[in-house]
């Protein structure tokens, strides 16, 4: 505790003035707001209705589909929303009560288009992305991988620098194929050491996972055996530095029978031979960043595309297999031929799909045709991730969570005020990251994050000491309701803060109501209030 | 305390009763070294008996306990190996001696049996962790589930268990650098209390708030109803209403009786005071309540066993609390007839050093040891009174009946009626089974027969 308020201390005067500048605001917002911002009794205040027409290829293809298949698209979501959608997903980070209002007041016509464009640019970008492509890349100190403390740090470095450089996409993976050097100085190289099986078969399978998206266990077993060819001339050897690792192209080694190989077969099968003095790795590279293949532009939309609206074109994004098809094949050709045309440029794609009608789309659905989810007819409820979730639970407080690291090597020292979606390692112990669905980061699966809601987390965030100090004793909460003399400033403070949006007359009447009844004096009803809107679906959902 | 002529001559390996196949094994064994153990007996066995354990309280000496100064004493290999604790007691069970510090576990010694013959080899706790947990060697690219998952899968919803307390309990913390559940994923994790059972109130991490009164409570779930705008807009949601599922139970938790089984208040202060007021003591008495509630798996991840340096310190500050504690639950559990049908496993994850380290900078410590350590098993089935596997002179090697980890778990399994051979459910749906075929190469010396 005494720790987490010390952190505190050093970050307060930035909230505080915030604080300030914004509540000043807040009482204008919530008692009168233009019209379109003040929902009504009878309206919910996620959607607005105005013609859906396309703003792009994206919407032309989506639309096209639905009308085809005679499902009607949801209505086009709120500004409210669509400030809070956009941040948890470009970002990762829950959009500051201010950023808010700032959003809402804001009158002029390209507004989404232009909160897209500010978001792609901001730090947290990079940090959540390249949490995301951790989880991908398997980034972790321990057990079972056993990357280590400083080998994860390095590794993280390099997808963080990459990312923060946007680093086009088939540089990005032709780096990571043939990365050699030691794990401590080149993070590249762990790419090969984060994985458990380190023979050219179990290399094989994790890049046709990784960057092909395809289980090669599914394969006929002369296609894996073929790829792996790529790998066999890849070695590993300790240094006088403890836990260093050198991972290099050695053109001597033997398979199992003492035989050097000197083919391999492609994937679709083409057979190479390779000399003694050239990496095959750089073969295999070559060919599959082509922007002839058929494999790599393909996977990496489509997992952008599953990022951003929770479903795959191919669902699942990593199980990409002949016979498990596209729901909208000319989407998905579309997306590939535009990261191609924009030479990698992966933000671009982002870009693309979030200043789309598509993403704009309610979550509140028209249509209840069983086809309507895959072909992106609304957008599709989420649980938020367990990092998401807790920073932004430390961003309304104003509280900060200790990761320690139990590994002695080194210790990793975490200040205070680290980001959960930022940390390096995925193996930093955490029981909320845990509960939360965290994943273990074993096998670079996308299954393994789990946002499925259980009754344990339930009752950590309807009961646990740990949110409930957040909330009663955290410094950003405390001042909101010290520096804030009426009532409705209060509740339209929390809302802003924790829904990103002024509560309706429905909900003002319920809370007033609240503190009347319940016989709680103005703070604890207020603490109950934050309670509430923390545990409610619109808190703990992408909607 | 009497003692049936069966108990007296388990005591030394060498008076075992044995069959003749196990005859011909120890022949072998002793001819031709422990290499050969899992030639002769498979490590998968079809389930035979009708299963007796219903439950399992897993004690989880976190750390690494020492054997010398637990359960295998050996106080003629002198001090650079007894140190101070010279002087084993004899227990209810003749000939059976343990250390001096645990004078209660050694009034209980009818209730469990002593495996001084665990060995494996490894000497990292990550590691050995894992091995002793889920009975797999690592490296084979999956990450397989601990004991707690397997059993509360098989005996847990998906078996019909219906109690509102999750089937599988940690007090009060998770282990952390142990993934419990492995590819079983986030629904076969334990649930972690949390909080301490020795505070009143046992502050469980979100049934048992400190300060909300009951009132308050049912008042802030109308309001949060109220103001959850989003799922009354969205009632036919299947994800909301799965959520909402969830929060109903979670609040026949915090609030229906289910929850109370955490209300320790509701034992008698003399029973709480023979299980002692330590975090321990009281977590052993909250384990008895969870089976008694049938729970099938409870977790007691006792800390602080990873004793390098002051390690006879450590071992005179928190023996007696391990003694009283455990022994009183033992006790306790035969009162109430619940031994028969609850597993009481004590053990962590290698041992230590045999020889003291006396020099700098240890001064008195015990290393990490895996060679050679001891477990306690008792109840559900398993004999009590009975010593099985031996150690030579100074505690430093398996001199017979070595018990690798797949054996005992395996054991375990199939007094509870768990099939080592069912398939597990695998999210890529490989064709994994509840313990390894021989085949898969993990050494084996077959299950604790002489104790089942």
């Amino acid at each position: 505790m005494i720790i987490m308020q010390i952190s505190s201390c050093n970050k307060k005067t930035s909230w505080i003035l915030e604080l300030i500048v914004w509540l000043v605001v807040v009482v204008s917002v919530v008692s009168s707001a233009a019209p379109e911002l003040r929902s009504d009794i009878n309206h919910n205040p996620y959607e607005i209705k105005i013609e859906l027409t396309p703003l792009n290829e994206i919407d032309r293809l989506v639309f096209a589909q639905l009308q085809k298949l005679g499902i009607e698209p949801a209505n086009i979501c709120s500004d409210a929303v669509f400030i809070r959608r956009a941040y948890l997903d470009v970002l990762g980070t829950l959009p500051t009560g201010k950023e808010a209002i700032a959003f809402l007041k804001d009158t002029s016509s390209g507004k989404r288009e232009a909160l897209i464009d500010q978001l792609l640019k901001r730090n947290e970008f990079t940090d959540y992305w390249t949490m995301k492509w951790c989880d991908v890349l398997r980034v972790k100190a321990e057990f079972p991988i056993n990357l280590w403390p400083n080998a994860t740090q390095a590794y993280h470095r390099w997808i963080h620098t990459a990312i923060g450089n946007n680093m086009p996409y088939d540089q990005f993976v032709r780096e990571l194929l043939t990365a050699n050097g030691s794990n401590f100085r080149v993070g590249s190289v762990n790419f090969y050491r984060a994985m458990q099986s380190k023979e050219p078969l179990g290399i094989a399978q994790i890049v046709a996972l990784t960057f092909m998206g395809e289980r090669a266990e599914k394969w006929p077993k002369e296609r894996l055996t073929g790829m792996a060819g790529f790998f066999s001339q890849l070695n590993y050897k300790a240094t006088q530095e403890w836990k260093e690792e050198i991972v290099y192209f050695d053109s001597s080694m033997t398979n199992k029978e003492g035989v050097v190989t000197r083919s391999a077969v492609f994937p679709d099968g083409t057979v190479v031979q390779f000399l003694p003095n050239k990496d095959p790795r750089e073969l295999f590279s070559d060919w599959l960043i082509s922007p002839k293949n058929p494999w790599f532009a393909r996977n990496v939309v489509n997992r952008v595309w599953a990022w951003l609206l929770g479903r795959g074109i191919i669902h699942e994004p990593d199980d990409i297999r002949t016979d498990n098809p596209p729901s909208n094949p000319a989407l998905l050709a579309y997306l590939e031929k535009e990261l191609i045309n924009a030479k990698w440029d992966l933000k671009h794609i982002y870009r693309l799909i979030l200043t789309s009608r598509t993403y704009q789309l309610s979550s509140v659905p028209k249509s209840n045709n069983p086809a309507a989810e895959a072909n992106f007819a609304r957008y599709p409820l989420r649980r938020v991730e367990a990092e998401v979730l807790i920073d932004a639970l430390n961003q309304i407080t104003g509280t900060t969570e200790k990761y320690t690291s139990a590994v002695p090597e080194p210790f990793t020292f975490i200040p205070d005020d680290q980001r959960s979606i930022a940390l390096p390692d995925g193996s930093i112990t955490s029981s909320f990251l845990e509960q939360f669905g965290r994943p273990s980061r074993d096998t670079g699966l996308e299954s393994e994050r789990n946002n499925r809601v259980t009754a344990d987390q339930r009752l950590h965030m309807l009961n646990s000491s740990h949110i409930q100090r957040k909330l009663e004793q955290g410094p950003k909460m405390q001042y909101l309701l010290k520096k804030t003399s009426s009532p409705r400033e209060v509740i339209g403070g929390l809302y802003l803060m924790i829904l990103s949006r002024p509560p309706t007359e429905k909900e003002l009447q319920a809370v007033q109501k609240y503190s009347q009844s319940s016989g709680l004096k103005g703070r604890e009803a207020a603490i109950d209030l934050a309670w509430a809107l923390i545990n409610s679906s619109e808190f703990l959902y992408r909607h | 305390m009497s003692l049936n002529q069966d108990n007296r001559t388990m005591i030394g390996i060498n008076d075992l009763p044995v069959t003749r196949r196990e005859a011909i094994r120890r022949t072998l064994l002793g001819m031709t070294g422990l290499m050969l153990a899992d030639h002769l007996v498979p490590s998968v066995q079809a389930v035979t008996r009708p299963a007796t354990a219903k439950s399992v309280i897993q004690i989880w000496m976190w750390g690494g306990p020492p054997n010398l100064d637990t359960f295998d004493p050996k106080p003629e290999a002198g001090n650079d190996y007894c140190g101070p604790l010279t002087k084993p007691i004899e227990t209810n069970v003749s000939g059976i001696r343990i250390c001096e510090l645990l004078p209660e576990l050694a009034k209980q010694a009818d209730k469990y049996s002593i495996l001084r013959g665990m060995t494996h080899g490894i000497n990292g706790h990550e590691t050995a962790a894992y091995q002793v947990q889920t009975g797999r060697k690592p490296g084979d690219g999956q990450v397989y589930p601990g004991t707690g998952a397997v059993v509360s899968f098989f005996k847990g919803y998906e078996a019909g268990y219906k109690g509102l307390i999750p089937p599988y309990i940690v007090l009060t913390e998770l282990q952390g650098r142990f993934s419990e559940a492995g590819f079983l994923g986030s629904r076969a994790k334990p649930f972690a209390t949390g909080g301490d059972p020795s505070q009143n109130p046992f502050v469980v991490e979100g049934v048992v708030a400190k300060g909300i009164t009951e009132k308050r409570q049912r008042d802030r779930r109308e309001l949060l109803d109220n103001l959850n705008t989003l799922a009354q807009v969205q009632k036919e949601d299947p994800s909301l209403q799965a959520a909402e599922k969830c929060k109903q139970q979670a609040y026949d938790l915090i609030l229906g009786d289910a929850g109370k089984v955490f209300d320790l208040s509701q034992e008698k202060d003399a029973m709480r005071d023979q299980y002692g007021r330590t975090t321990f003591g009281q977590a052993c008495l909250m384990a008895r309540r969870l089976v008694e509630k049938g729970v099938p798996y409870v977790t007691i991840n006792y800390k602080g066993w990873d004793t390098h340096k002051q390690h006879f310190q450590a071992m005179r500050r928190n023996l007696p609390i391990l003694d009283k504690g455990m022994a009183m639950l033992l006790k306790d559990l035969s009162d109430r007839g619940l031994l028969g049908s609850t597993i009481v496993w004590w053990g962590g994850e290698f041992g230590r050093t045999p020889k003291v380290q006396w020099e700098p900078p240890w001064n008195g410590g015990r290393g990490h040891y895996g060679k050679a350590f001891c477990h306690v098993v008792a109840g559900g089935g398993f004999k009590g009174g009975r010593v099985v596997g031996a150690t030579n002179a100074t505690g430093e090697e398996v001199k017979e009946r070595p018990i690798y980890p797949p054996d005992l778990i395996s054991s375990m399994y199939e007094l509870l009626g768990i099939d080592t051979n069912a398939k597990l459910p695998h999210p890529q749906g490989l064709d994994v089974r509840v313990m390894a075929a021989k085949a898969e190469g993990m050494e084996t010396a077959g299950r604790l027969t002489e104790i089942m």
